[in-house]
């Protein structure tokens, strides 16, 4: 089993801090039915989320639909202008850079997208698609295009022969890496993967998950990982952070998150998870079972955002917000946005 | 909130156990056959819905695609099937079939499909609507598409009662009331005069089983009803399925891909592979004690706690195009075990679904010799 354990497990604790994330905000504007009420009301998104994201690390980005997770990922490659905070990639702002002087940050900061159907351009074929960022940011001489290309189609694990080819005439899983070779053709440092195999079936997510492995380990390309799937997450990434409704609610190195989950919301997620481990004799994991809905982001619960759902919730959790900080009990890097977090253990199922 | 079902369904699993030697004293032969013919589900137990050698081609303009050949399968009251399968396996093909939802101007059904002993392959069209959403009902996929957007959710559940049943719209109100109380949407009341677009997608997947359900179908069929879900949502209707199924007593054929749900949910699993069943049995034989190659690649790709830092072992290569089958087993271009197998056997013969400790119902469909001690030594450790 030696031969087949990761060599960069976890980055390098003297890596360069590629991305600070502070404090950012994505409130978006809705227009209010006719009324004399002229409150400007928005959705917010996002509100107040911080992380930062070293050279080579994997940061995965979970929770549930409308946490504001793509959202995030779509701000920090700037396709969203976010509304406040600050996105630092190697320290300069890029949150507010007008589009001429982004244009260098772009070709750092690229993103594969979940859905590889509607992301991939049906008119043109892979060569144009892969070729174009190339072209936009000058990276390749004339003539020299096409083998680029065939490269970084050898590089995804696609014949270069191929390249000729409609978007159209590939299976999901081949379009996804369609997707990943167009993000790499300009050499990122930090790529954004939003839910890049959730629309896969599994036998073909382990050979993407796979791919992006290498790419990590062979190319040092830092990831933040946005994904649903608990599982895969555990997988990938050595830091998780759980977002719910707008904000990051824990977040710590994978073992402490899965291993000694601090905040309800975490371990409500974990214990939720379908378990295969159960039919092999491992013993049933305790559930918990949120009752209701994720409460609208127009108008969120006063304090804490989880409280109208959560069991331990009492009076101070609706008039003070609880910060996202380490606990007592919480080891380094460890934090979690709860009065009465707690570690609880044996949620994690065998797989998830 | 509600405690897990373990014991329930080690209750079904015991239940299993006990019809062992009842089937042990029939003799192998007859069981295999008549598991063969579909007659017998894995539990032995007298089957409501079965299926019998269905097969379903849809005639296109670049050939004929087999999109299930020669299914068979069985499920009794009570109990949970699983159909396992990626897509393009079959899965739903199969199950629209018993729905009686393929055009049959656009395809060709051959075999049988008896509910309760009726024959609903080559049934009219008016005999087949009464059995639709009455005797057996679907709870679909992506509820955003398949409630109407125009009318409210109240009256589309009212609509699906008021069709098989001489009622008042009082009653097929009241009626409606009722069945949205019972699958947890709160305020009724209120709800039912809402457009789908007011529900989450939780409370319309909820909606969607209230309809399924509105007239006490003996068989449901549940395709990826929980795939468009987050989690805690997913969970939280995996659940009410289960209570409901308890209620009820109804058969529910469960569609799937994700293995997490089966192992939650399923009584019996049936894997499918490009349109046929390679491996069917109960849940613990099949995800327990797999017996198939395919079944074992599908395990393989889950990342698991204990193999975190380790890659990933995914199934190479793609399925095959239904348009054109490989010869002999479908699965061989994919298969890594295929070298052991004496001769060209993988592609030459097809090979049949077969006991696989040569009696009792779980089947599988490999050549390989020595699946047991292959799966005990060499896929279980990495399984973790």
């Amino acid at each position: 089993m030696s031969d087949t354990v990761r060599p960069i497990d976890q980055a390098p604790s003297n890596a360069e801090t590629l991305l600070q994330i502070r404090d950012l905000k994505m409130h978006f504007p809705i227009k209010e039915a006719a009324g004399l009420a002229r409150t400007k009301k928005v959705v917010q998104a996002v509100d107040g989320v911080s992380f930062d994201l070293k050279a080579g690390a994997s940061l995965g980005l979970v929770g549930e639909s409308g946490c504001g997770k793509s959202t995030t990922g779509r701000m920090i490659t700037r396709l969203l202008t976010p509304t406040s905070g600050q996105i630092l990639f190697k320290g300069t702002d890029i949150a507010r850079l007008k589009e001429k002087d982004l244009r260098p940050f772009r070709r750092q900061l690229q993103i594969v997208f979940q859905d590889p159907y509607s992301s991939l351009n049906p008119r043109q074929t892979v060569s144009n698609i892969i070729s174009t960022p190339l072209r936009v940011h000058n990276l390749v001489k004339k003539g020299k295009e096409l083998a680029r290309v065939q490269e970084l189609l050898e590089r995804v694990g696609l014949n270069p022969e191929h390249h000729n080819r409609y978007p159209n005439e590939f299976s999901g899983g081949q379009r996804q890496r369609i997707g990943i070779a167009r993000a790499l053709a300009v050499e990122p440092e930090v790529i954004i993967a939003d839910e890049p195999v959730s629309a896969l079936d599994v036998s073909i997510q382990a050979q993407v998950m796979n791919l992006l492995e290498d790419l990590r380990r062979d190319l040092g390309i830092a990831f933040v990982f946005i994904a649903h799937d608990l599982g895969v997450v555990r997988h990938f990434c050595d830091t998780v952070a759980v977002m719910y409704l707008g904000k990051i609610v824990e977040q710590g190195p994978r073992e402490q998150i899965y291993g000694a989950p601090q905040h309800p919301y975490t371990q409500a997620l974990l214990s939720a998870a379908p378990d295969l481990g159960t039919i092999r004799g491992i013993p049933p994991k305790e559930r918990i079972r949120l009752v209701g809905d994720v409460p609208s982001p127009i108008d969120p619960p006063s304090g804490c955002r989880f409280r109208t759902r959560c069991w331990k919730a009492e009076d101070i959790c609706a008039t003070q917000e609880p910060l996202l900080e380490g606990k007592p009990q919480s080891t380094p890097g460890h934090a979690a946005a709860c009065h009465f977090a707690e570690p609880k253990l044996d949620l994690t199922a065998a797989t998830a | 909130m509600t405690e897990p079902t373990p014991d329930d369904r080690k209750d079904a699993m015991s239940e299993t156990a006990a019809e062992q030697p009842a089937e042990a004293k029939r003799g192998p032969e007859v069981a295999t056959r008549e598991r063969r013919q579909g007659a017998l589900s894995p539990s032995g137990e007298t089957p409501y819905l079965v299926v019998e050698d269905l097969t379903v081609k849809f005639p296109t303009a670049d050939g004929v695609v087999s999109a299930v050949n020669g299914l068979s399968y069985s499920v009794p009251l009570g109990r949970t099937l699983a159909i396992v399968g990626e897509s393009g396996s079959g899965k739903s093909v199969s199950s629209m079939a018993v729905m009686g939802l393929h055009d049959p101007r656009r395809s060709k059904i051959t075999g049988s499909i008896r509910l309760g002993g009726d024959e609903l392959v080559g049934m009219p069209e008016a005999d087949l609507m009464k059995v639709r959403g009455d005797a057996v009902s679907m709870v679909f996929q992506d509820p955003q598409s398949s409630l109407h957007p125009l009318y409210t959710v109240g009256k589309q559940i009212a609509e699906a009662y008021l069709v098989h049943h001489k009622v008042s719209k009082e009653v097929a109100k009241k009626r409606t009331l009722e069945m949205l109380d019972l699958v947890g949407i709160p305020n009724p009341a209120r709800r039912f005069n809402q457009y789908p677009h007011e529900f989450s997608g939780g409370m319309r997947q909820r909606a969607m089983i209230a309809m399924g359900l509105v007239n006490d179908p003996k068989l449901v069929i549940a395709d990826e009803p929980t795939t468009a879900l987050d989690v805690t949502v997913q969970a939280q209707i995996l659940d009410l399925l289960n209570n409901l199924q308890k209620e009820f007593g109804s058969a529910i054929v469960l569609i799937t891909h994700d293995l997490g749900v089966v192992a939650e949910m399923a009584d019996d699993v049936l894997v499918m592979y490009a349109g046929r069943c390679v491996e069917y049995g109960t849940a613990e034989d099949v995800l327990a004690n797999p017996r198939m190659p395919y079944t074992w690649g599908l395990l393989e790709s889950i990342p698991t706690v204990s193999a975190a830092n380790e890659r990933l072992r995914p199934i190479k290569g793609l399925p095959p195009s239904l348009l054109n089958l490989p010869s002999g087993c479908s699965f061989n271009p994919r298969c890594p075990y295929k070298d052991r197998v004496k001769g060209e056997r993988c592609t030459t013969d097809l090979p049949e679904l077969l006991p696989v400790d040569g009696a009792g119902l779980h089947t599988s469909r490999c050549h390989l010799p020595d699946k047991a001690s292959i799966y005990e030594t060499e896929v279980l450790p990495r399984l973790g």
